[in-house]
C-alpha cells in the first residue's frame, strides 16, 4: 500500500514537472485523413509540449467496441483513449466499458470563462462521451446528369424521386438516417419521425417508401464506397459522410455538388477505456484537456470538413491547410447548410436498433 | 499363440507376467511420445478446442440476469403471467434493492442491453430507471414509484421478458438463430418479415457450393496443365498461380469492381464492340454474380494446388499402358487419369468449401444484398451490436452444419479419398 502511494505520488509529481519519465499513450481513431487531422490538431502540439510522451496510433475505431469489450474480459486494457461515434460511446458507457467523465473538471472551459458543460452543451449526450466533432451524412449528386434535364436536386425528397432525377442511388447498408428520410418524404412532420418509426404501421411505411427506389439502390457499408461510386458515375445520388463528399469536390475536383437538406447530424469524440491504472488515467486526461480545448478543435478544421463540438471553436474556424480555402462554408453547421437539418436521436436508437436492424436486413434480401 | 497352452502364463526372466511387463514398456513409450507432442497438444487445446468450446457456451449462457437481479428473480418465481397482473409490491422492493446495488456497481445498463436483445426498449428502461433509482423514496412503496419513473414497469411484457429470461441458461440465442421465438402458445417462427437467419445459411451453402463447383471447373485443366507441361514453362505457370496469393485480397476485390461494375471495364468493352446497347449494361456486382466470380478468383489456388500435387504423382505410364491397349484419348483420361485425381478433387473441394462458407469481406465488399453470407451476420453481432450469444449460436450452427457436411462428405466420398500430395 505504502509502495503503491509512492509510486502513485511519484508519477503525480513527474506529470507536475513534466519530468522524464518516458510514456506510451495508445490512441485509437479511423485511420485516413480524420487521424490524420488529429495528429496535427492535437497530438504533434501536445508531444512538442511534453517530450516525454510518445504517442502510438491504432487505426481501430470501427471494431472498437468489440476489441474493448474483449479487453475488459480479459483483464489488459492496452489502450488509453478511443475516438468512437456517439451511439457507440453510448453503448460502450451501458457496457461499462467507457469511464464517466465530469466536463466541468475533465475539460477545459472556454476562454471566456464558460464551462465545458456549457460550451459542449446538448452534445454531450453520453456521461462518458467527450465530443470533438459534429459531422453530417447528406448526400452528394453528380452534377453533369444529362437525364435531368439541366436540373439539380435540392430537396431531400429528390433522392426518391426517380421520375425527376432517374439513376442510381447510393445508400448505408443499415436502417440509421434511411428509415428517417423515407418518413420525412412520405409526409412526417419532422419531430413525429421517431414516434411514427415506433409503431409497427411506421416501420412499413418506411419500409414502403423505400421500396419505391430499391432496385435502383447500391448498398454501402464502407464510408468511401459512395464517393467512389460517384466518380465512377456508378451512381447519381449517394449519402455518405460529408467530410468524404468535401474531399471528392474540393481535393479531387469531380463533377459533384452536396445536397445538404435534412442532412444528419452525428457526432464523433473520445472515450476513456474503463480500468485504467491511475498513473495512465492522470496521462491520458492530461491530455484529453488540451485535446478538447477550444483552440484545438478550431485547429482541426482546417485539415478537415467537420465542424468542431464546442460553439466557442466556431469563430475560430480558418482556412483548409493546404488548399487555402475558407473552411466555414463546408461545415456541415454553417447556417446556409444547415437550413434544414436533423438530429439523430441516439437513446431511441440505443433502445431499437437491434430489432428495426433485424427487419431492415430481412427486407433487403427479400 | 499355438505354442500358449491354457494355464502357463508367459514370464520374463525375473518372474512378472510378461504382458504386464510389456504394457509398462509400451506406456512409458506412449508418455515419452506424448510428452514430444505436449507442447503442440497443449498449443491446440488453448488457442482453437478452448476458445470453440468458450463459443459455444456463450450462446447459452445467461447469468447476467440472475447475477444483476438476484432478489427480483426469486420473487418473480411467485408471479403468474397468466394473471394478467404486474407483480405486486413484494417484486417491485426486491427489484429496489438489486437496483440499488445495480446501479452502485454499473450493471444495470448493461443488463438492459441484453435484455433489449429480446425486447426494444428495455435498454433505455434501465437507463432512465437506473438514474431515477437513487431518488426514490426507501421507505416505499415502490411500485408506484416505479411506475412513476417508468409506464413501462406497469406493462406486463416487460416483466415476461424479465421471468422468462431469469435462468441461468437460454435456449433464446438459439431459437433466434433458427428464426424462432418463444411465445405464450410455445416456439413459433417469427412473423416472415423478420425471417433472416435461414435463408442466410441456406444462400451460404448454395453460394459455397456454386463457388467450389466452378473453381474445380476452371483448376481442373489447370492443374492437369501444371502436371503435364515440362518443369520449365510449369514452373512459369504456377508462379502465374501463386500470384494472387501474394496479392492483397482487398486490392484483389477492389479490381473486380473496377473491373464489374456497369461503368467498368467489362461493360464499357461490350457497348463499345457493340454487343450490349449503352441502356442495358449487365449488372454483374453488388450481387450473387459479383460474390461467386471474385471468390472463385480468390479460393481457386485453394483448388488448384492439391489437384496439381496430386496430379504430380500419377505416372503418365497408366495413360500410355490404356492407350497401346486401344483406349481412345477420353476413354484413358476418364477410366485411368480421372480416378486417380480423385483424392485432390476431394481435398481441394473440402478445402475450397471451408473456406468459403465462413468469408465475410469479400461478399461484404461486392455481394450487395443478394450475395452475403452468414457469416456477415456474424461479424456483425460480434463488432456491432455486440450480441456475442446471437453470434455464438450462428456460429455454432455454422460449426454444425460443416461437420453434418463433412460426415456426408466421407459416407459419399470416403475421408481416406483426400490427399494433400
Amino acid at each position: 500500500m505504502k509502495l503503491k502511494t509512492v509510486i502513485l505520488a511519484g508519477t503525480a509529481l513527474a506529470f507536475a514537472g513534466s519530468a522524464a519519465v518516458a510514456e506510451d499513450m495508445t490512441l485509437v481513431s479511423w485511420g485516413g485523413a480524420y487521424q490524420a487531422s488529429q495528429k496535427a490538431a492535437y497530438a504533434d502540439p501536445y508531444v512538442a509540449d511534453h517530450p516525454d510522451v510518445t504517442i502510438i496510433w491504432d487505426e481501430s475505431s470501427a471494431e472498437a467496441v468489440a476489441k474493448l469489450r474483449a479487453m475488459n474480459e480479459a483483464g489488459n486494457i492496452t489502450w488509453d483513449l478511443v475516438d468512437v461515434v456517439a451511439s457507440d460511446a453510448i453503448r460502450l458507457c451501458d457496457e461499462g466499458l467507457a469511464m464517466e467523465i465530469d466536463p466541468d473538471t475533465d475539460l477545459a472551459a472556454a476562454p471566456d470563462g464558460t464551462s465545458a458543460a456549457d460550451d459542449f452543451g446538448d452534445l454531450l449526450v453520453s456521461e462518458c462521451f467527450i465530443p470533438q466533432i459534429v459531422y453530417s451524412t447528406t448526400f452528394g449528386y453528380r452534377s453533369d446528369v444529362a437525364d435531368w434535364g439541366g436540373k439539380e436536386p435540392d430537396d431531400i425528397c429528390d433522392v426518391f424521386d426517380l421520375e425527376a432525377f432517374p439513376g442510381k442511388r447510393a445508400l448505408e447498408k443499415r436502417p440509421i438516417n434511411n428509415m428517417e428520410w423515407a418518413l420525412l418524404c412520405d409526409g412526417v412532420a419532422k419531430e413525429d419521425v421517431y414516434d411514427v418509426l415506433e409503431t409497427d404501421e411506421g416501420l412499413d411505411r418506411a419500409f414502403a417508401k423505400l421500396d419505391t427506389i430499391k432496385d435502383s439502390v447500391v448498398w454501402w457499408s464502407a464510408g468511401a464506397e459512395t464517393p467512389q461510386l460517384l466518380a465512377d458515375s456508378e451512381v447519381v445520388i449517394g449519402s455518405t459522410y460529408n467530410g468524404r463528399l468535401f474531399a471528392l469536390i474540393e481535393e479531387q475536383k469531380q463533377p459533384v455538388k452536396m445536397l445538404w437538406d435534412a442532412q444528419v447530424f452525428d457526432l464523433d469524440g473520445w472515450i476513456i477505456p474503463a480500468g485504467l491504472p491511475e498513473d495512465r488515467l492522470a496521462a491520458v486526461k492530461d491530455f484529453v484537456k488540451f485535446a478538447t480545448d477550444t483552440q484545438r478543435l478550431a485547429d482541426q478544421a482546417k485539415y478537415i470538413s467537420y465542424g468542431p463540438a464546442r460553439k466557442s471553436s466556431a469563430p475560430l474556424v480558418g482556412k483548409h491547410a493546404d488548399l487555402g480555402i475558407d473552411m466555414a462554408p463546408h461545415m456541415p453547421t454553417d447556417p446556409n447548410n444547415a437550413k434544414n437539418t436533423f438530429l439523430y436521436n441516439y437513446e431511441w436508437w440505443a433502445d431499437y436498433r437491434d430489432d428495426i436492424d433485424a427487419k431492415f436486413q430481412a427486407w433487403l434480401s427479400q | 499363440m499355438s505354442d500358449t497352452t491354457a494355464g502357463q502364463v508367459l514370464t520374463t526372466k525375473d518372474g512378472k507376467p510378461l504382458k504386464a511387463a510389456l504394457a509398462r514398456a509400451l506406456r512409458r513409450e506412449k508418455l515419452r511420445s506424448l510428452a514430444l507432442i505436449a507442447p503442440l497438444l497443449i498449443f491446440v487445446l488453448l488457442t482453437f478446442v478452448a476458445p470453440i468450446v468458450d463459443m459455444l457456451f456463450r450462446s447459452v449462457e445467461n447469468s447476467i440476469v440472475e447475477d444483476t437481479l438476484p432478489r427480483t428473480v426469486v420473487a418473480l418465481r411467485e408471479w403468474d403471467p397468466a394473471s394478467g397482473q404486474v407483480p405486486d409490491e413484494e417484486v417491485f422492493a426486491a427489484l429496489y434493492g438489486d437496483l440499488v446495488v445495480a446501479v452502485e456497481e454499473k450493471k444495470h445498463t448493461r443488463l438492459g442491453s441484453r435484455l433489449n436483445y429480446e425486447e426494444s426498449g428495455i435498454s433505455s428502461l434501465f437507463r432512465k430507471t437506473g438514474r431515477r433509482v437513487n431518488r426514490m423514496d426507501e421507505a416505499g412503496p415502490f411500485k408506484e414509484q416505479f411506475i412513476d419513473a417508468d409506464d413501462k414497469w406497469d406493462e406486463i411484457g416487460t416483466w415476461q421478458v424479465l421471468r422468462q429470461f431469469s435462468p441461468p441458461y437460454t435456449d433464446g440465442y438459439f431459437l433466434n438463430a433458427f428464426d424462432a421465438q418463444r411465445t405464450a402458445d410455445g416456439i413459433e417462427l417469427k412473423p416472415e418479415d423478420e425471417r433472416i437467419y435461414m435463408l442466410l445459411f441456406g444462400r451460404t451453402l448454395f453460394l459455397s457450393i456454386v463457388i467450389t463447383v466452378s473453381c474445380l471447373l476452371l483448376g481442373y485443366p489447370i492443374a492437369f496443365l501444371l502436371a503435364a507441361l515440362p518443369l520449365r514453362s510449369s514452373n512459369l505457370l504456377m508462379i502465374l498461380v501463386l500470384l494472387p496469393f501474394w496479392t492483397s485480397l482487398l486490392v484483389r476485390t477492389s479490381a473486380w469492381k473496377v473491373l464489374l461494375q456497369q461503368q467498368g471495364v467489362i461493360n464499357d468493352f461490350l457497348v463499345w464492340t457493340g454487343l450490349i446497347s449503352d441502356a442495358s449494361r449487365l449488372v454483374m456486382i453488388n450481387n450473387q454474380t459479383g460474390t461467386i466470380i471474385a471468390m472463385t478468383h480468390i479460393l481457386l489456388p485453394f483448388m488448384i494446388l492439391p489437384l496439381y500435387s496430386v496430379m504430380k504423382t500419377i505416372s503418365p505410364t497408366y495413360v500410355r499402358a490404356a492407350k497401346s491397349l486401344g483406349a481412345n484419348d477420353w476413354t484413358a483420361f476418364w477410366r485411368v487419369y480421372f480416378p486417380q485425381s480423385v483424392p485432390g478433387i476431394g481435398a481441394g473441394a473440402v478445402l475450397v468449401f471451408i473456406l468459403s462458407i465462413g468469408y465475410y469481406i469479400t461478399p461484404e465488399l461486392v455481394g450487395g444484398t443478394s450475395g452475403i453470407f452468414i457469416s456477415n451476420r456474424i461479424a456483425y453481432h460480434i463488432s456491432s451490436s455486440l450480441n456475442w450469444g446471437l453470434a455464438a449460436a450462428l456460429g455454432t450452427l455454422l460449426l454444425v452444419a460443416v461437420m453434418v457436411l463433412f460426415v456426408v462428405y466421407d459416407k459419399i466420398v470416403g475421408i481416406d479419398n483426400v490427399k494433400l500430395g
